[in-house]
C-alpha cells in the first residue's frame, strides 16, 4: 500500500532539509509513497503541531521541530 | 581556563609562521585563532548542554503546564524562563503562537515566551560567555527573562485580542485549558543522546561560517582600530547611542552570530556595553522576517504595538546597563 508523507512546515531552510531527507530515502530504497508538502499556517495547525518541520506518515505524527536522519525516516516507513 | 588555547595561537603566529610580535598582521591572525578555538569550544558545550535539557523539557511539555497551572501573575516570569530553555526557530513562531492560544494561555503570557525564546538561546549564551565573560552573560541572561517577563507583562494589560486577525479570533474564542493527549517519550538517555547530538552538529555547522567571518573582521578591527577610538563618538553620557543602536538593530537578524564578535571588539574599543548589550538584544530578539511572519497571526497594528513595546524595554535596560556597570 502506498504510504501517504505529508511535511509540515512554513517554508523554512529546516523544513526544506527535512523534504530533501524524505525524498532521498523514498527514492534510494524504492518506497511507494507520496510526499505533499502542507505550508499553510492554518492546514498545520490542524495537526495541532508547535514546532515546525513536523513529518507526518499516515496522518500519524512521528517527528516534530528537528530534522531527522535518512536512517530514522527508513526505519519510520518500514 | 583558556590560557592553553593563547599558548597555541602563540605558538602558531610567533613560531610557526615566524611572525614579529606587536605586527598588526601578527596580532589581528593571534586574535582570530584564540578567539574562534575558544568561542567554537564553548558554542559546542552551552548548545549541547541546552540540547538535553530540551529533550526532556519539549515544547508541549510546556505549553500543557502553562496551560494548566495557576501561577498568581508569575506566568510571565514562568513563560521567560521556559523560553531560555526551548530553541527558537522563527518558522515555529507561528504555530506556537496558535497553539499557545488555543491552550487558553493568555496573550501576555505567550508573548514573554515569544520575546525571552530567541532573546536567550543557546548560541547566543556560547557567544557570550566567549566573548564577554560569565558575569557578563548572567547580566544578560537575566535581563533577557526580565525583558520578557515585563513586556509580556505590559502587553498583557493593553489588551490587544482585539488585534488578532479573524482566524485567530476564532481559535481564540474556542480556547480549552484542557490537556492535549501528550505521550512522553519514555526514551533513556542512551537513545535520546544520538539525536541530540544529531541538533548539536547541524546548529554548529549553520552557524560556524558567520561566527568565524564575525571573528576575522574583529580580528582586524581589533589589529588597526586605536583604543579609545569610539569613545569620541559614543560616549555613555551621548542619551542618543542607545535608541539609535536598538533601532539600527532591527533589521539584521541572520547575522546575530557573525555581529557579536563585532561588537565585543567595537566594546573593548571603547563602546558602552549597555549600548551595546541594547544593539544585541535588538538583533537577536527582534527581526523583520519575525514580524512578516507573524502577520498571518497578528495585524500590523499588533505587531507595531509588539515591536514598540520590546524596543522600548531594550532601550531602558540599555540605559540602565550604562548606569549601573
Amino acid at each position: 500500500m502506498s504510504k501517504s508523507i505529508k511535511i509540515l512546515g512554513t517554508g523554512c531552510s529546516k523544513c526544506q532539509s527535512m523534504t530533501g531527507v524524505v525524498k532521498e530515502v523514498i527514492s534510494e530504497n524504492n518506497i511507494d509513497a507520496t510526499i505533499e508538502k502542507i505550508e499553510d499556517v492554518m492546514e498545520i495547525m490542524k495537526y495541532n503541531v508547535m514546532a515546525t518541520p513536523a513529518l507526518v506518515i499516515d496522518d500519524v505524527i512521528t517527528i516534530k521541530g528537528r530534522i531527522p536522519s535518512k536512517e530514522e525516516v527508513l526505519a519510520l516507513l518500514n | 581556563m583558556f590560557d592553553w588555547i593563547q599558548n597555541i595561537a602563540d605558538w602558531f603566529v610567533y613560531e610557526v609562521l615566524n611572525l614579529d610580535r606587536g605586527q598588526h598582521l601578527a596580532e589581528a591572525l593571534n586574535f582570530f585563532i584564540y578567539d574562534s578555538t575558544k568561542i567554537l569550544i564553548l558554542l559546542f558545550v552551552v548548545i549541547f548542554f541546552m540540547g538535553i535539557v530540551n529533550s526532556y523539557f519539549p515544547i508541549d511539555k510546556v505549553k500543557n503546564y502553562l496551560s494548566r497551572k495557576k501561577l498568581y501573575g508569575l506566568e510571565y516570569l514562568v513563560a521567560s524562563l521556559f523560553g531560555v530553555v526551548t530553541p527558537f526557530c522563527s518558522c515555529s513562531s507561528v504555530p506556537l503562537f496558535i497553539g499557545f492560544v488555543r491552550g487558553g494561555i493568555p496573550l501576555g503570557v505567550t508573548f514573554s515566551f515569544l520575546i525571552t525564546s530567541p532573546l536567550v538561546n543557546e548560541v547566543a549564551i556560547g557567544l557570550f560567555v566567549g566573548l564577554f565573560g560569565i558575569k557578563t552573560t548572567i547580566i544578560y541572561v537575566i535581563s533577557g527573562v526580565l525583558l520578557g517577563t515585563v513586556s509580556g507583562a505590559i502587553l498583557q494589560k493593553l489588551k490587544l485580542e482585539s488585534f488578532l486577525t479573524p482566524w485567530v479570533k476564532e481559535v481564540l474564542a474556542n480556547a480549552q485549558r484542557d490537556q492535549d493527549i501528550f505521550q512522553e517519550e519514555k526514551q533513556p538517555f542512551k537513545q535520546r543522546l544520538p539525536i541530540i547530538w544529531a541538533e548539536v552538529i547541524k546548529i554548529l555547522k549553520g552557524i560556524i561560517p558567520y561566527v568565524l567571518v564575525g571573528i576575522a573582521i574583529g580580528g582586524l578591527m581589533h589589529g588597526y582600530i586605536p583604543e579609545g577610538f569610539f569613545e569620541k563618538y559614543m560616549a555613555k553620557d551621548n542619551l542618543f547611542a542607545v535608541p539609535i543602536a536598538t533601532i539600527l538593530a532591527i533589521p539584521m537578524y541572520s547575522n546575530a552570530s557573525g555581529i557579536l564578535p563585532v561588537v565585543q571588539v567595537l566594546v573593548a574599543k571603547g563602546i558602552p556595553l549597555g549600548t551595546a548589550i541594547a544593539f544585541m538584544m535588538g538583533v537577536v530578539g527582534l527581526s523583520l522576517p519575525e514580524a512578516m511572519l507573524l502577520k498571518k497571526v497578528m495585524t500590523l497594528k499588533l505587531i507595531a504595538i509588539f515591536f514598540g513595546v520590546v524596543t522600548l524595554c531594550i532601550i531602558i535596560s540599555g540605559y540602565l546597563f550604562n548606569s549601573i556597570l
